[in-house]
């Protein structure tokens, strides 16, 4: 395997010259730079980017939309739409966009309103320690093999531009990361992360455009898909769904609709705390509400500059995804070899780099907070001076890159980084939802119903993998295994949480004030601004529409 | 006060609509310079599209949008706890 990730690199070289250097060289320095200057102008901790629940909803809902369209998001999903075709329009119109949705109408008031700090604070008050241990422990794992994909989708676009071996550029990368972070701090990390977005989409969309006037605009796109070994199932996302055989995705429907579209996708946009935190800092409740909701319009639109390119690199390469052929994941460095010439080229290079630095920032970041705070200091050392902790999140720091290291080598081991992502988010995600969703709307169930349910359900998921990977269950495709595996541990948790309940005692309502549904808590004045009331800023209504659209947008593609 | 005048003005200089425009000015500006100066090798590869000169363009545009944006709606960052000063509270 190694061997033949070497070829690829080396095939994958990208004709870099100097002005895709001084490109690079310059966003690098403007990030830096902030990161400097905010540190002497701002002496405080006070954050300026995310500084004190003070932000409108356009700037949380970019940032919460840049915490998720990293490059490996991008990469991935253009990897998805070279392997299964047009059927990767899933994750996107079912399998994100109502989930963001709900985020914003149901969920974030309880997040916003009790103002806790992190999603295992929130386990802590609505269960307890326990639960909020777990969550904790799961998470930071999570973090780590999140932070190893992103270092080895950035060792692979190093080595394309140096022609390295993986090994070598997964360790430099790394120390250009831990650089990284702790030159720059958290501010400069934010700021690269919706800078990247910008950057990143500057450089697909002339990918997407080239891409297809090379392949003959859609009609010539549509044919020659055809003709691939995708064939005509790759150009929709519905027909053949009715059984798992007949499509590329190798999923039943309902397996897309309820293991992608409810549990995974659920699971994912409203636990996930890098996500969460984003809409933490808004200014108020509805600025905090409308931020994920801000963010679904742009993610339907997402697919356009990823899985087009993802169709076009299968009918260009032909030997893509084949074994000695390139990888599914280079089909973008593949296109921007191909097709970019030195300007746009930097800029395209820039997106990437940035973007996973900056997906690995955070997922250092997310570990260090959760080890240091919700670890440590709530379940290890309770108290001890601030500079302790302070000292402890620096270790934890470079520690979580170290560790990084060696996930990034588990995460070269699959071809497909996206499906790796997916089996991570079914493990850990999926029951975290269902134990959110009941402990939201059940104010019966017991603290310790939140820590048996999330226990079981998040073995019950891995086991369902190791059984899949050991061939004692047969789900198809990785994906499509993923998505059962999701599934199963939604209902066990939810089954063991009600049984659970059933047999302990439950807490108090005075220490549920807030946080489950219909107990609000009556000491929390109410924060609109003037103008909130329009319609055009009801969560409801925008997130209604951004639902409706999505369907629509699915009809071309049936 | 005056610390409360001096993190305003920060924020605004560091408000993330000036950082985006302003690179994105910059990158435009070299985009079409570059695109203009573009040799027929580097034409030919991107399928006989001038892509330099028109990213370069886009680039412009978007970052003036940006900063015009900037411009027109500064960032004013109300504190929530002081929103009754604001006296434009609803109900």
């Amino acid at each position: 395997m190694p061997h033949h990730l070497t070829l690829a690199a080396q095939d994958l070289k990208l004709d870099v010259n100097v002005l895709d250097y001084v490109v690079l060289a310059l966003y690098f320095v403007t990030v830096l730079g902030i990161g400097l200057a905010a540190r002497r102008a701002i002496r405080t901790s006070l954050d300026f980017f995310l500084s004190g629940r003070s932000l409108p909803a356009w700037i949380t809902g970019l940032a919460f939309l840049s915490a998720n369209l990293g490059a490996t998001e991008i990469l991935g999903m253009a990897a998805n739409g070279a392997q299964y075709g047009i059927e990767t329009v899933h994750y996107y119109w079912i399998g994100a966009v109502p989930a963001m949705v709900f985020l914003g109408i149901v969920m974030m008031p309880f997040y916003y309103r009790s103002k806790v700090h992190s999603v295992p604070d929130f386990l802590r008050r609505r269960f307890n320690g326990q639960t909020q241990l777990l969550n904790a422990v799961t998470f930071a794992v999570a973090q780590v093999l999140i932070a190893g994909i992103n270092l080895y989708a950035l060792a692979l676009v190093m080595g394309a531009l140096l022609g390295w071996p993986l090994l070598l550029s997964i360790v430099v990368s790394a120390a250009i990361v831990l650089a990284y972070v702790v030159l720059g701090g958290l501010s400069s990390a934010i700021y690269n992360e919706v800078m990247q977005f910008f950057v990143i989409l500057a450089g697909l969309i002339p990918i997407t455009v080239l891409g297809l006037i090379k392949v003959g605009g859609f009609s010539g796109l549509a044919d020659k898909v055809r003709q691939s070994a995708l064939g005509d199932p790759g150009l929709h996302a519905w027909a053949g769904t009715g059984s798992a055989g007949t499509n590329p995705l190798g999923a039943h429907w309902i397996g897309i609709v309820l293991g992608l579209g409810f549990v995974l996708s659920f699971g994912y946009w409203t636990t996930n705390f890098a996500e969460v935190q984003r809409g933490l800092s808004a200014r108020n409740t509805t600025a905090a509400r409308l931020t994920p909701i801000v963010a679904a319009y742009p993610k339907l639109m997402i697919p356009a500059v990823t899985v087009i390119p993802g169709l076009v690199a299968l009918v260009l390469f032909n030997n893509l995804g084949k074994p000695g052929g390139p990888q599914y994941n280079e089909a973008i460095p593949l296109l921007m070899g191909d097709l970019l010439p030195n300007g746009v080229l930097g800029i395209a290079v820039t997106g990437l780099l940035a973007s996973f630095m900056a997906g690995m920032a955070a997922n250092i970041s997310g570990f260090n907070t959760v080890f240091t705070y919700d670890i440590w200091r709530s379940h290890v050392k309770k108290d001890k001076p601030d500079d302790y902790y302070l000292r402890l999140g620096r270790l934890a720091t470079v520690g979580g890159v170290v560790l990084g290291i060696g996930t990034a080598l588990i995460a070269a081991g699959f071809s497909n980084i996206m499906n790796y992502l997916q089996a991570l988010f079914s493990f850990f995600n999926a029951p975290l939802f269902a134990t959110f969703i009941i402990g939201l709307f059940w104010r019966r169930m017991t603290a310790w119903a939140g820590f048996w349910g999330l226990l079981t359900g998040t073995l019950v998921a891995f086991a369902s993998y190791i059984l899949f990977k050991m061939g004692v269950l047969d789900f198809g495709t990785e994906l499509n295994a993923t998505f059962w595996g999701a599934g199963t541990a939604f209902v066990v948790d939810a089954i063991v949480s009600i049984v659970v309940t059933l047999v302990t005692t439950p807490k108090p309502e005075s220490e549920l004030r807030g946080l489950v549904y219909g107990l609000s808590d009556a000491s929390i004045a109410d924060d609109a601004l003037k103008g909130d009331t329009a319609w055009y800023r009801s969560p409801i209504v925008l997130g209604a529409g951004a639902v409706i659209l999505g369907a629509l947008l699915y009809i071309p593609f049936v | 006060m005056s610390g409360e005048i001096d993190r305003k003005r920060v924020a605004r200089l560091f408000d993330i609509r000036r950082i985006i425009g302003g690179l994105f000015l910059l990158y435009g500006m070299i985009l079409t310079v570059v695109g203009i100066l573009d040799g027929q090798a580097s034409v030919d590869k991107a399928e006989g599209v001038r892509i330099n000169l028109w990213t370069g363009i886009a680039m412009i545009v978007v970052g003036a949008v940006f900063l015009v944006w900037e411009r027109l709606r500064p960032l004013d960052a109300p504190d929530p706890s002081h929103a009754e000063e604001a006296e434009e509270r609803t109900e």
